[in-house]
């Protein structure tokens, strides 16, 4: 891929805060992250992360193993308290409010932002079970009734309702790993979040089952903001709107993904997406 | 020094290793000596009649039927004690309470206390069940006191069972905005729940056979009736096997002898049933 | 916020359970040193250290502790020579030399071993192996220390053997290697190198074997005797500490006597006694981890 340095690339070349030049101001900003800070122990893993992610688009992190980008994404629903020793600074908006504010509920927090993780994670229980598991635990379904119809309704939008319908108290460890990531990703949409974190959903996955989960994605846009992190670039650029690349804990570059893909401002943006490092 | 010859060296060897091997051959030999003891004494007066009579001052007439209720009651209530217990600590220490220095200093405790001999729990048991909180001479008492001794037994294999739950699992649950106690209720206590069962039934079985801190507190040694309430007097099959071994009259050995079977049957029984519960939950739970 | 108070409240609770341990140990030291203080209010400590005969329940009572530590000392020193050599060897032997299938049954094997109530260990002294040394010691009175002891030796034979070998399997690959490159047999290696490398965790499962003998209470009540003596003599009737515990708990001493008194004492000095050599075992094997972590 040949790249000619993109005449306003000094403009565009401001490492993180705007997200570019003339994007479509459609999108409302969902997450604010300012600065942000993180601590493994003494070990500084996210230096001043600022990124603005927008509504009912898909962005996409990318970057080399160990950049961070991960690490970012936990930071949106506070999957980070469950380990010890670690340390953030800086404040993350969600639609106005800090996330990190002492007071803030986390069980609330993360209900609103939901995360599919890299290995598919299903509870060793049926498959009904693991759809029904975040609404019960959240109260969300006062009848029967209404619990298999959420259950229901959430399994279609995973794509995967046809595929299990007639085994839904059958074990969820049964199914293969690209049925099990589905029902993950079902498990949590059944919560109805508004944001939608996916850490590398489709690694382990084969082409057809990765092909299946990216569908998936473009469709779940319509209804959710979703943030994913992959290390697979032409994933990025099949499935994203909006990609930020990270770099040893910081963050590069921010903007549409055929400007990042096609003309990016920044010389190691470039490098990376050629394959020239990383 | 000269070194030795290698074929010394060798012969030297094969001497240590058939002395080292022997050893082993002498315990299982005393193993085998003391079952075929038990059953040559004790084989014949296990009939029906044993199984079901009561206690008596004529050896032939004896029975075991009370002993064999004591322990079932006492067992069964020390289990009901035990398990909450035990695995409200493991889970405490376990997914609570990890590096804090007051974690630290219970966790020294129960390893102190796992090695205090069996019979200083009696006389616990003596001062605190009996007379302090007037539990008298009961099953209650019994109970109470097994149920320390067998504590921290079951905190550990509790906490063991607690760590095989993997860690995906429970962050699968936090992601969908569970607290941690919905967590560790919904998702790790069931999956760690084959482990604890087991830890929990081998731990009853060490205290099916203790003897000493319930005659310390107590539990009487004739006593001619199976328990009828938990504050009943009572006593349970090892202090029976003792209180015949201590008789002179070699009918009363006879009985030990077949008390002592009862037992063992009885002690085989629970710890087939932990390997079996132990086999049933590992497939269960693969698919 | 109500679900973060119940949050709290479950803590709480759970953290009350592990702190019943706490609980356990501060009522054990409580209900001991009571009984004991009351006891040495009438009893002097010296006469209770030092005193050569011990007959509380007799007419004319003396409380002197030293024959019954003797009866004690006696049958584990006893338990202790079979178990050490017996349970060293036997350790060695499962870590250095048998393959993996021969273990896998004999763990189980001695695993069995240390699961017979001490009840069934005390018949099987009393009724077969008592009798069997009565042929070669004709001098053997039916109550003696040789017998007892030599069963608890072989009951305590498993715990030794399997936290020396836990201690050897901890010592590294690398030595054991390092010395069969130099040409040294398998014995060579486990006796001069392996045991010497794990020896702070072996000593320390030794103490520990020490402490479960002198807490022993079934196979002596039922084997060893009644007759608290001071004496070196294994072929006599004496009596242990925790035999005489159990002599006065089956009796109808009533509560609040001296003669009640007396099971708290010779306890408090038997929990003391155990409390120090599984604190001794406890650094020990704490230093050895802290070699080999």
């Amino acid at each position: 891929m040949n790249v000619a340095t993109p005449p306003l690339a000094s403009l565009a070349g401001l490492a993180g805060r705007n997200a570019g030049p003339q994007v479509a101001s459609d999108s409302p900003v969902k997450i604010d992250a300012e600065r942000l800070n993180f601590y493994y122990g003494q070990k500084r893993a996210l230096d001043g992360i600022s990124i603005q992610i927008r509504a009912n688009l898909v962005t996409a992190f990318i970057g080399p193993s160990g950049c961070g980008k991960s690490t970012f994404l936990r930071t949106l629903n506070r999957m980070n308290d469950i380990i010890p020793g670690t340390r953030i600074e800086g404040t993350v908006l969600l639609d106005g409010e800090n996330i990190y504010d002492p007071h803030l509920d986390v069980v609330a927090l993360r209900r609103r932002v939901g995360m599919v993780f890299q290995k598919s994670n299903p509870f060793p229980k049926s498959i009904f079970e693991n759809v029904a598991y975040g609404l019960r635990i959240n109260g969300m379904a006062r009848t029967k009734a209404e619990l298999t119809d959420r259950v229901e309704e959430s399994l279609r939008q995973a794509a995967i309702f046809d595929e299990v319908k007639d085994r839904l108290h059958e074990s969820a460890l049964a199914l293969s790993g690209g049925q099990q990531q589905r029902l993950c990703i079902a498990r949590a949409l059944a919560i109805r979040p508004e944001i939608l974190l996916m850490d590398e959903p489709a690694s382990a996955l084969d082409p057809i089952a990765t092909q299946r989960i990216e569908e998936l994605i473009y469709d779940l846009k319509k209804s959710y903001t979703i943030v994913i992190v992959t290390h697979n670039m032409q994933q990025a650029a099949r499935v994203s709107d909006f990609t930020a690349f990270f770099w040893l804990g910081r963050l590069v570059e921010y903007d549409r993904t055929d400007r990042i893909f096609t003309a990016p401002a920044e010389k190691l943006t470039e490098d990376y997406v050629t394959g020239r490092c990383g | 020094m000269k070194a030795p010859r290698a074929g010394a060296r060798h012969g030297a060897d094969l001497a240590f290793r058939v002395l080292a091997m022997s050893t082993l051959v002498v315990a299982l030999v005393t193993l085998g000596a003391l079952v075929f003891d038990v059953l040559g004494d004790g084989l014949g007066r296990l009939n029906w009649q044993f199984l079901t009579s009561l206690a008596s001052r004529r050896p032939e007439d004896a029975g075991i039927y009370h002993a064999l209720a004591g322990t079932i009651w006492v067992i069964v209530l020390t289990a009901a004690l035990a398990l909450p217990l035990g695995v409200a600590a493991a889970v405490y220490l376990e997914e609570y309470g990890t590096n804090s220095r007051l974690a630290r200093f219970i966790e020294i405790n129960i390893a102190n206390l796992a090695a205090v001999p069996s019979i200083i729990y009696g006389l616990l048991g003596l001062g605190v069940f009996v007379r302090f909180m007037s539990m008298g001479r009961s099953v209650m008492a019994g109970a109470c006191t097994l149920a320390l001794l067998a504590l921290p037994v079951v905190i550990l294999s509790t906490r063991e069972a607690l760590r095989t739950v993997p860690k995906s699992i429970r962050e699968g649950s936090y992601a969908l905005g569970a607290t941690q106690w919905q967590t560790i209720w919904h998702q790790v206590l069931p999956m760690a729940f084959p482990g604890i069962l087991t830890g929990l039934i081998l731990s009853l079985s060490r205290a099916v056979g203790e003897t000493a801190p319930l005659i310390t507190i107590g539990a009487l040694t004739y006593i001619p009736f199976a328990p009828d309430g938990v504050w009943s007097p009572f006593t349970v099959l090892p202090i029976q096997i003792f209180n015949w071994v201590s008789r002179p009259q070699a009918a009363f050995k006879e009985n030990a002898a077949a008390g002592i079977l009862v037992l063992m049957a009885l002690l085989l029984t629970m710890n087939a049933l932990a390997v079996f519960l132990r086999d049933r939950f590992q497939r269960q739970g693969r698919s | 916020m109500r679900p973060r108070r119940l949050e709290r409240l479950i803590e709480l609770a759970l953290l009350l359970s592990a702190a019943l341990s706490v609980l356990t140990t501060a009522g054990i030291i409580l209900v001991l040193a009571v009984e004991t203080f009351e006891f040495l209010r009438e009893v002097p400590l010296f006469e209770f250290l030092t005193g050569t005969e011990w007959t509380p329940l007799f007419a004319n009572p003396r409380f002197g502790v030293l024959p019954l530590i003797a009866g004690t000392v006696l049958v584990s020193a006893i338990a202790m020579a079979v178990a050490v050599p017996m349970g060293l060897l036997s350790a060695i032997y499962l870590s250095e030399y048998a393959p993996e299938n021969l273990r896998r049954v004999v763990k189980p094997v001695l695993e069995v071993l240390a699961g017979v109530p001490t009840v069934v260990y005390g018949y099987f002294a009393l009724m077969f192996v008592t009798p069997l040394l009565q042929r070669v010691f004709p001098q053997m009175s039916g109550f003696n220390a040789l017998s007892p002891g030599i069963v608890m030796g072989i009951m305590i034979l498993p715990l030794v053997s399997s936290l020396a070998e836990d201690a050897m399997r901890a010592v590294p690959r690398g030595l054991r290697e390092g010395a069969y490159a130099l040409g040294a047999t398998r014995m060579q290696t486990a006796l001069q190198v392996v045991v010497p490398a794990a020896f702070s965790g072996i000593t320390a499962a030794f103490i520990l074997a020490v402490s479960r003998a002198v807490g022993e209470t079934m196979i002596v009540a039922i084997a060893a005797g009644q007759q608290p003596r001071l004496t070196a003599n294994p072929f006599v009737p004496l009596e242990t500490m925790t035999a005489y515990i159990v002599q006065v708990s089956l009796g109808d001493t009533p509560q609040g006597t001296l003669e009640y008194r007396t099971i708290f004492a010779v306890g408090m000095l038997l929990f003391l006694m155990t409390f120090a050599l599984n604190l001794v075992s406890t650094w020990l094997r704490e230093r050895f981890r802290e070699e080999y972590a």
